[in-house]
């Protein structure tokens, strides 16, 4: 089998689910300049709902097909972590928004841990499986296997991703949003409803948060109270590397860091002698997110913000 | 006289917008240098550029014949240039007194290890910062305030203070933004006053006004700023009555 | 009450001497009142207001937000584990070790801080937050090829710290009255404390406090004012960690153990509560905070208790309930009491009052017209 065919595969199927959530913390920086820390809880609380949907459905009917009962899932998810983004900016970040900048960071923490302590009381310590009901076909390419569930996350990611990219470029909504990342002062001039466009934008994001945490737990096969952390933690370097603030950035950083994830885990052995081995796979999101900071902080795609006297 | 600072074809772009085209002028030892011109034509953008908050696109800014370009800002003020903000920037939630002392910070010494052991070095350091705060608050005619926040003192008093800090950095230059916008004509005398007596004490001033009589009343020399450029420069008189200067306001706003 | 709180600030000494008696006797009087599992709490409460004494240097002196604390922490302890234990056969004496870890500990920081400070501070959480994770991987899987760490499992039979022959694991008889273990602790600890605090007010009140707020309040304008804002902001970021390591190296004296687990990221939330809970940048709030959150939770064991009693099993676990509640009073604290129980006057306003920057803005919007 051919290692870095299949590292490559494997760090793009990683890396459009990361793409996915990065681009609720671009979007939500873009326009309040927060770092939405609660962001990866809310990808957490998608896949928790999917699965209590996905375990109801299957026991009270068994004989569903696996895609739609968890497409049914998803259906659920979405919505449910819309109402959440909804609320959490609306109580927590809204107050905040003409605070110091410290406090309404500290508030997301605050959030961050409701959440999932929430979710402990709620869905337990435990893993949380996921059923296998999906389609287990596996295919050669390049003498690597790719499954079809691989295929199935990268086309829902690219989907989902055009539609964002047609959402913010073509329609009124994803002008006001745009106006609004520009200036909130002279969006509000020209008639734009900020506090709504800030809603739309939490909002949107969690949805798209929904979509990858239901993908990275059935790509995982398990879900629990504690891995939105870590997922919302690379995410953010994703969004940081392309460029925080820009939303072809999420998307590039993203794809770029699940492979360099993949790459890393796949050959850190060779590279230190067999000192390291490949369950440091999680400190490369972090090298990347301090070498990115420290060398290009606009990120690969941003603009270089200039520091105003 | 010599020239004190030295700023020559200082250039400065934002993206596409040239704020600041090749500008050269040169303040002289001990004068006050008025620097006007419309809203927008770069004058804080020039400060900001000898300060070293803003990189330079091209160009040099020397201080009694030090080049300053690429230095920190703390350098800057090291090297003897001390400045105000337009739109003021106290240390809102510090006392008046505490903004001076930190002021200090560029000429005193005591670090980690002094502040921590208390050392008598230290403690009279620490008095003679103090007393030095208080002096310089006496100066602009802040007696009495010292232990008001400064968020909190009234705006010529903040105009007041922001100047106090910039003295207190021992400067040989003092550079102002605007420092008598928002005051009354009872207070821009007296700020005049002060600025007549900070030249007496051996200060070069550069001042950045809109108020043109008070420009007029006070600078030796004036320089004229529009989109960016240096279009007039010499004595107010002279420059006042430039068809160049008289076209800039006249197309811009009335002053 | 309030009278005779006046009397005593009227007599300073007799204060200072009222309460030195009082914090000489706390162990006594806690032991023999709720029992001597509680001294090991109060042992704990110093630990802990000696991390937040830290992280207040810098949070709260200079509002560089670090997410990443406990990683400092950490290197102390594993510092002190590794010279004191049969893990490497070294046995050095606590006062040789301690420096080393709290050396270490703060030349992390610098290592870590050099290329960030320059940052924005949200990005500085993050970068802070990263830095964490990366110690605790390293920490769980340094154990091969070689055995560093000793990976989850972690380090054991840590030697306790011994003061003239005697270790402070072993209680000790002194004029007939045997002073337990824990009260020993106490004493060691608080005589740290007691340390850190002095210098953590000395440092305040001088040159570079003062360099600490104004970059706070406003970091262009203490630039422009003549503060290397880099080398204040790495001096505030090493002294942080450098407390870190000293509460490091005591906590694995004390515990005999350290492994990963205990330094878990929610330990650095924990102390960053403590501090907004109690007042950022005012040190009786800080440790009001720490006491606060380190007492309650205990506290709330006896619900754990009471619900067995009452219901015959627990249904609301109360170590679950801990980080909830903690969330939740993050949020509250910041949108009803952004300044704190206690905040120092001069935080307080700058919390509240959001309009200092407001009013400025303003003005300038008013002088460009005029
Ligand atoms: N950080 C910046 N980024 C982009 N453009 C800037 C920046 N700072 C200033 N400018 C632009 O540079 C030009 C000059 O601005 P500047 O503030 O220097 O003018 P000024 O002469 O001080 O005007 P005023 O009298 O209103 O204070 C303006 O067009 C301004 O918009
Ligand atoms: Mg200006």
């Amino acid at each position: 089998m051919d290692i870095l065919t299949q590292q490559l595969i494997n760090g793009l199927v990683l890396g459009s689910i990361y793409a996915l959530v990065a681009l609720g913390y671009t979007m939500v920086y873009g326009i309040l300049e927060l770092i939405n820390f609660a962001h990866g809880e809310v990808t957490m609380i998608g896949a928790m709902v999917a699965l209590t949907v996905i375990g109801l459905l299957l026991g009270m009917a068994p004989e569903l097909p696996g895609l739609m009962v968890v497409f049914s899932g998803l259906l659920v998810a979405i919505p449910a972590c819309m109402a959440l983004a909804f609320a959490i900016e609306k109580v927590a970040y809204r107050p905040l928004r003409r605070a110091p900048r410290l406090a309404p960071l500290i508030t997301a923490i605050g959030v961050s841990i409701i959440l999932q302590n929430v979710a402990m009381l709620v869905w337990g310590r435990q893993y949380v499986a996921f059923p296998a009901i999906l389609p287990q076909g596996q295919y050669e390419v390049f003498g690597a296997h790719i499954t079809d569930l691989q295929l199935v996350i990268v086309a829902l990611s690219l989907t989902t991703m055009a539609g964002l990219w047609l959402l913010v470029e073509r329609t009124r909504l994803g002008r006001a949003m745009r106006a609004t990342a520009q200036s909130k002062e002279v969006a509000a001039l020209m008639g734009v409803n900020v506090d709504r466009v800030i809603s739309a934008t939490f909002v949107i994001g969690a949805a798209i948060a929904a979509i990858a945490g239901v993908m990275v737990s059935a790509y995982y096969g398990l879900a629990h109270y504690h891995m939105g952390f870590l997922l919302g933690l690379k995410a953010f370097a994703a969004a940081v590397l392309g460029g925080i603030g820009n939303i072809a950035g999420a998307m590039l950083g993203g794809l770029l860091l699940g492979i360099i994830e993949a790459l890393g885990a796949g050959y850190i052995g060779d590279l230190t002698g067999g000192f390291l081995g490949s369950h440091y796979q999680d400190v490369f999101a972090f090298f990347v997110l301090i070498l990115v900071l420290v060398f290009r902080p606009s990120g690969l795609l941003g603009e270089r913000v200039a520091n105003r006297a | 006289m010599a020239d004190l600072l030295q700023v020559q074809g200082v250039t400065k772009r934002f993206g596409g917008l040239i704020a600041l085209e090749d500008v050269s002028l040169s303040v002289r030892d001990g004068e006050i240098y008025g620097l006007i011109g419309p809203n927008g034509a770069g004058k804080t953008t020039l400060f900001n550029c000898m300060t070293g908050l803003y990189d330079l696109t091209g160009g040099e800014v020397r201080l009694g014949g030090v080049l300053l370009n690429g230095l920190k800002p703390h350098r800057i003020v090291e090297a003897g240039f001390a400045r105000t903000f337009q739109n003021i920037r106290l240390f809102a939630n510090m006392t008046a007194l505490e903004n001076v002392m930190v002021g200090r910070h560029v000429r005193t010494r005591i670090g980690l290890v002094g502040a921590i052991l208390r050392t008598p070095r230290a403690r009279a350091e620490e008095a003679a910062i103090r007393d030095r705060a208080v002096a310089l608050l006496d100066h602009v005619g802040l007696r009495g305030k010292a232990r008001t926040l400064a968020g909190h003192l009234s705006y010529g008093d903040q105009r007041r203070l922001e100047i106090a800090r910039a003295l207190a950095t021992e400067p040989r230059l003092l550079a102002l933004d605007e420092p008598v916008a928002g005051m009354n004509p009872t207070e821009r005398r007296q700020m005049a006053d002060l600025f007549q007596r900070l030249r007496a004490d051996g200060l070069t001033l550069l001042l950045i006004e809109h108020d043109v009589k008070l420009v007029m009343g006070l600078c030796d020399r004036v320089a004229v700023l529009d989109y960016g450029r240096k279009i007039a420069e010499g004595e107010p008189a002279r420059v006042r009555a430039d068809p160049a200067v008289i076209a800039a306001y006249l197309g811009g706003e009335a002053a | 009450m309030r009278t005779a709180l006046d009397a005593l600030r009227a007599r300073p000494r007799l204060a200072f001497a009222l309460l030195a008696a009082l914090l000489v006797a706390l162990p006594f009087l806690v032991g023999a009142g709720l029992g001597n599992s509680w001294v090991r709490v109060l042992d704990f409460v110093l630990l802990y207001i000696l991390l937040a004494l830290g992280l207040n240097i810098v949070v709260g002196y200079a509002g560089l937000l670090d997410l990443g604390f406990i990683a400092f922490y950490a290197i102390g302890a594993y510092v002190y584990a590794l010279l004191a234990s049969p893990h490497f056969g070294l046995h050095l004496p606590f006062w040789a070790i301690l420096p080393i870890s709290m050396a270490l500990a703060g030349l992390f920081g610098v290592l870590l801080g050099t290329p960030t400070l320059r940052l924005r501070g949200d990005y500085l959480a993050i970068v802070t937050l990263g830095f964490h994770e990366i110690i605790r991987i390293f920490l769980n899987n340094l154990n091969a090829p070689y055995n560093l760490t000793n990976g989850p499992q972690g380090i054991n039979l840590i030697d306790p710290i011994t003061i003239g022959g005697h270790a402070l694991s072993r209680p000790l008889e002194l004029f007939g009255v045997t002073v337990p273990s824990t009260y020993l602790y106490y004493y060691v600890f608080l005589a740290f404390t007691l340390l850190v605090m002095a210098v953590a007010i000395r440092l305040q009140d001088s040159r570079l406090g003062r360099a600490w707020a104004a970059l706070r309040e406003d970091e262009v304008a203490a630039a422009a004012m003549g503060i290397n804002t880099r080398n204040v902001k790495l001096l505030a970021f090493a002294m942080g960690a450098t407390f870190a390591g000293l509460a490091g190296g005591l906590f694995a004296s004390f515990q005999g153990f350290v492994s990963p687990e205990s330094f878990s990221l929610w330990e650095s939330f924990l102390v960053l509560c403590m501090i907004v809970l109690g007042g950022m940048g005012h040190i009786p709030g800080v440790i009001l905070g720490a006491a606060l959150l380190t007492v309650i939770p205990e506290a709330l064991r006896y619900l754990g208790d009471l619900q067995r009693a009452t219901l015959g099993h627990v249904v609301l676990d109360p170590a679950d309930l801990r980080m909830l509640l903690f969330g939740i009073a993050l949020v509250i604290m910041m949108i009803y009491r952004p300044a704190g129980l206690i905040p120092s006057r001069q935080r307080k306003r700058e919390l509240t009052a959001r309009d200092g920057v407001a009013e400025q803005e303003q003005a300038s919007l008013y002088d460009a017209k005029a």
